[in-house]
């Protein structure tokens, strides 16, 4: 399996082109679900089908053959139209295309089991539906005529695949007894030059069988205006001294059997007694028996295979000449094909080259030293605005273009990653048909915005909370179809999921037209799990809020579907480990609007740097909310330790960032209002707390730097940067910090209270 | 000098495929990924043998056969067409375009080189 086997190497290309032909797939099906299909359609599913089925074949994956065989003729149907595209058959292509997927995965190792029975379901329903044509013959059961034994072995060591030989018309008794020699006579018409094949070519083959005596028939040549294309001139008659089998004379004639008169016969007579399985053997005998019986030109005497090799080169003008001469041999369409051509070329130049693959690898190392680079040109910018230059000196125009270029280029590599998040959208409409289907719901997803773009290790997260957010909204948010009669709506939900990018931020909206958020009752739960106080005094969006709270989905609110185990606060803490945020907006009787908001990459951030214990430190900008220096009063004591601080008339839980952080000594000096500042930053529960900090030296972006890869994890530190002065710069991470200080404030309480 | 081989086909895995293959034997590849781009590619780089797919988008592979045996400069060019259907009708369907022969899907390597030499010495 080591990654210079260059044949494991195509297999994980082939795995990957699946993934795309897949999506393409998926992409065919939703179209033609939603009346947006046409013949190309039906054509590029068909394709996509048969390249899975063709690579499958290859490695010999061959569960994944014989279904992707039954779908492939399925499509063949449609695509040919003896079957009609109806919702029947649409209905069956969305079956068939999920288990295809698992099928691949299956095979590619990523699922752990295949479900063979739903397999065999869908490939019979498939049959069924093709009932006209009869169920489709697998092709594992019509094998090919076997390959010559030792070849077979080789090859199926080598690649792990059986050979799968041509097709030929072998008769049973052929292989049966096998004559000393054989007598071949060979006429080729016209047509057989036409197609690009070559006598002296076949001739070369039969001599590679074994001794060969050629006599070449040049006599038909003579009336050259009669020229047709049944009698294109050169005939010859070849005695093969070998005890070779027919089929291997047969497979050399393979290609242009319909495009001579061929007569192989066991030597000594043979030619009388016909072979029976040709067709147009009468024709063909008498073609062949003709020239020697005809004494008026001497057929050439018994030559040397070279000589004759020499000679069969000469036909091949001539015949070629008569095609010009003779319409009737004439098939080509000489204008339509070039212009085709000539039209499509440059797109053609611009498409082959448009992409390339490149190892995920490579770009890191790419953007970790682009990091170091910018990081660099800050440091040098900093020394030299330490040497006190005049802003016109060389030094510093030169210094501000290279921090320009730096900046494109960093902007440019972040580029490299960025991907649409097509490849994420189109795995929803094959979740929202299991939910619609479990539930019993008839459910339509709406995309738009596919073609946003956010960097990959973004675009490979947000697989996770989307799924969950869609599960949610079909489950909770859309009413049974008796419902939505009742209320007026169409019996058909609408879920809609888009992407859009919002200042330098990716949102992605999930939002359903279903009942929207019963606010009594999430009230109710939230009092009655404790996670409120009866009295709370919440607004509506704050009440619709409380669904993320830990502890708010819990066994009898979480169905089979949207449960899984997983409630919507582990939903929310894997966003905001991204640097998300995720909120809610309903309308009772209307629905739901699930709106999360991502940063676009997860090396660079946007940070607030900000100095606590003397130690430099950075806040990620999109958890804060303000910060602010507090008035005299906005400080108050609860209980020995606890601070709050009075923000928007409201108190908030004020953490001693460097006292939590141990970056002081726990006798230092009590918070005072005079000097230090808040930061208000949201923690996980969506409620906010302030965080003290003794300055802020300013807002910048930073190249995020792992601190667990170089030195080990920090509680309360997400990462480190490194700042243009050259200091490394802790990454606070909010919602361990927020966590941390109240841990610390409980110990301190459990110290004085003993 | 290596005779050169034109591979047209819109699946990355099969020109891998194939590839492998015919370099192994000592052919050069030169691919293309579907009609439209084989014909484009053949104008500019020539080929000896051209082993062409037939289900591919914009062109198909009869289409492109078929505008290969038009242009007389072609004329005698060796063009095998991969198929994973062995059925007469495909074969004779590629016939009829001008194909040379064909090669059944999945192939084994050394057969397609076999096949390659039968039609190009």
């Amino acid at each position: 399996m080591s990654a210079d086997d260059p044949f494991e190497a195509i297999k994980q290309t082939f795995f990957l082109e699946c993934e795309e032909l897949l999506t393409d797939l998926e992409a065919s099906v939703t179209a033609l679900t939603f009346g947006d299909g046409d013949g190309e359609t039906i054509n590029a599913a068909f394709r996509a089908i048969h390249s899975i089925k063709g690579g499958a074949g290859a490695f010999g994956l061959e569960d994944l053959v014989r279904f992707a065989h039954v779908f492939e003729t399925f499509m063949d149907e449609l695509r040919s139209g003896r079957k009609a595209c109806d919702d029947t058959a649409i209905r069956a292509m969305l079956h068939a295309s999920d288990v295809l997927a698992d099928h691949v995965s299956f095979a590619r190792g990523l699922i752990p089991s295949m479900d063979e029975e739903r397999s065999a379901t869908v490939a019979n329903d498939l049959r069924a539906l093709m009932n006209g044509a009869g169920p489709a013959p697998l092709p594992a059961a019509a094998p090919e005529p076997s390959a010559p034994a030792g070849t077979t072995d080789e090859i199926e060591a080598a690649f792990g695949f059986k050979p799968v030989m041509f097709n030929l018309d072998a008769l049973p008794e052929d292989a049966a007894m096998v004559p000393e020699g054989w007598t071949i006579s060979f006429k080729p018409h016209v047509r057989l030059y036409e197609t690009g094949n070559e006598p002296a070519l076949l001739l070369r083959e039969l001599a590679r069988l074994g001794p060969c005596t050629v006599t070449l028939h040049a006599e038909a040549l003579a009336p050259f205006a009669d020229l047709h294309e049944t009698a294109a001139g050169l005939s010859w008659t070849i005695e093969l001294d070998a005890p070779v089998e027919k089929t291997a004379i047969q497979e050399i004639f393979e290609f242009v059997e319909d495009e001579c008169d061929l007569v192989i016969a066991p030597k000594g007579g043979a030619l009388d007694t016909p072979d029976v399985g040709d067709v147009d053997i009468a024709a063909l005998l008498a073609a062949a028996t003709a020239p020697a019986s005809d004494p008026v030109v001497p057929a050439a005497a018994d030559v040397d295979i070279q000589a004759l090799l020499a000679a069969a080169q000469a036909p091949l003008v001539p015949p070629i000449q008569s095609a010009g001469e003779a319409p009737t041999t004439a098939p080509q369409t000489p204008t339509k094909a070039p212009a085709a051509t000539a039209a499509a070329a440059p797109a053609t130049s611009a498409g082959t080259q448009a992409s390339i693959r490149v190892d995920l690898d490579r770009i890191d190392k790419l953007i970790n030293v682009v990091g170091e680079l910018v990081i660099q040109q800050a440091m040098l910018a900093q020394s030299v605005a330490e040497c006190g230059l005049t802003a016109s000196s060389t030094v510093k125009v030169g210094l501000e273009d290279l921090e320009q270029l730096s900046r494109e280029i960093q902007d440019s590599v972040m580029a490299i990653r960025a991907q649409p998040v097509k490849s994420v959208f189109q795995r929803m409409p094959r979740l929202v048909r299991e939910v619609a289907e479990m539930t019993g719901k008839q459910v339509r997803l709406v995309t738009e915005g596919e073609a946003t773009e956010v960097d990959k290790t973004v675009v490979d997260r947000l697989a996770e909370p989307i799924t969950h957010m869609i599960r949610n909204a079909i489950d909770h948010g859309l009413e049974d179809s008796e419902g939505r009669a009742a209320a007026g709506k169409p019996k058909e939900g609408t879920i809609r999921l888009a992407a859009l990018h919002r200042s330098g931020r990716i949102v992605i909206e999930v939002s359903d037209d279903g009942r929207g958020i019963n606010r009594e009752r999430v009230r109710k739960i939230a009092i009655d799990r404790g996670l409120i106080a009866a009295d709370a005094n919440l607004t509506n969006e704050e009440t619709d809020n409380l669904i993320f709270l830990p502890g708010f989905s819990t066994a009898d609110t979480v169905s089979d579907i949207s449960g899984r185990g997983v409630g919507m606060d582990v939903v929310r803490r894997s966003i905001q480990q991204l640097g998300g945020r995720i909120s809610i907006a309903s309308t009772p009787g209307k629905g739901s609007v699930f709106t999360m908001s991502l940063p676009l990459t997860l090396a660079v951030l946007d940070g607030m740097v900000v100095r606590a214990g003397g130690q430099t430190l950075l806040s990620p900008l999109p958890s804060i909310i303000e910060s602010f220096t507090p008035r005299e009063g906005d400080l108050h004591r609860i209980g020995a330790r606890d601070w709050v601080i009075r923000f928007r008339d409201r108190f908030l839980p004020l953490i001693d960032t460097a006292k939590v952080l141990g970056f002081s000594p726990p006798d230092r000096g009590e918070i005072n209002g005079k000097d230090g500042i808040a930061i208000v930053v949201e923690n996980e529960g969506g409620s906010q707390v302030a965080l003290w900090v003794d300055d802020i030296q300013g807002q910048r972006q930073v190249v995020i730097k792992s601190l667990e890869t170089n030195y080990r994890k920090v509680e309360g530190i997400s990462a480190a940067t490194i700042l243009g002065d050259g200091r490394v710069a802790l990454i606070l991470d909010i919602d361990a910090l927020v966590v941390l200080g109240r841990q610390q404030a409980n110990h301190a309480d459990f110290k004085i209270a003993s | 000098m290596n005779k050169k081989i034109l591979t047209v086909d819109d699946s990355r895995t099969m020109r891998d495929m194939l590839k492998l293959a015919l370099s192994d034997a000592g052919y050069d590849v030169v691919q293309a990924e579907d009609g439209v781009d084989g014909l484009e590619t053949l104008d500019r780089e020539g080929a000896d043998v051209v082993i062409t797919d037939i289900n591919m988008p914009r062109m198909d592979g009869f289409g492109f056969i078929e505008g290969v045996r038009a242009n007389p400069a072609y004329r005698g060019l060796p063009v095998l067409v991969l198929t994973t259907e062995s059925s007469p009708e495909k074969k004779a369907r590629a016939k009829e375009a001008g194909a040379t022969g064909w090669i059944v899907k999945p192939f084994d390597p050394v057969k397609l080189v076999d096949v390659v030499r039968r039609v190009s010495g």
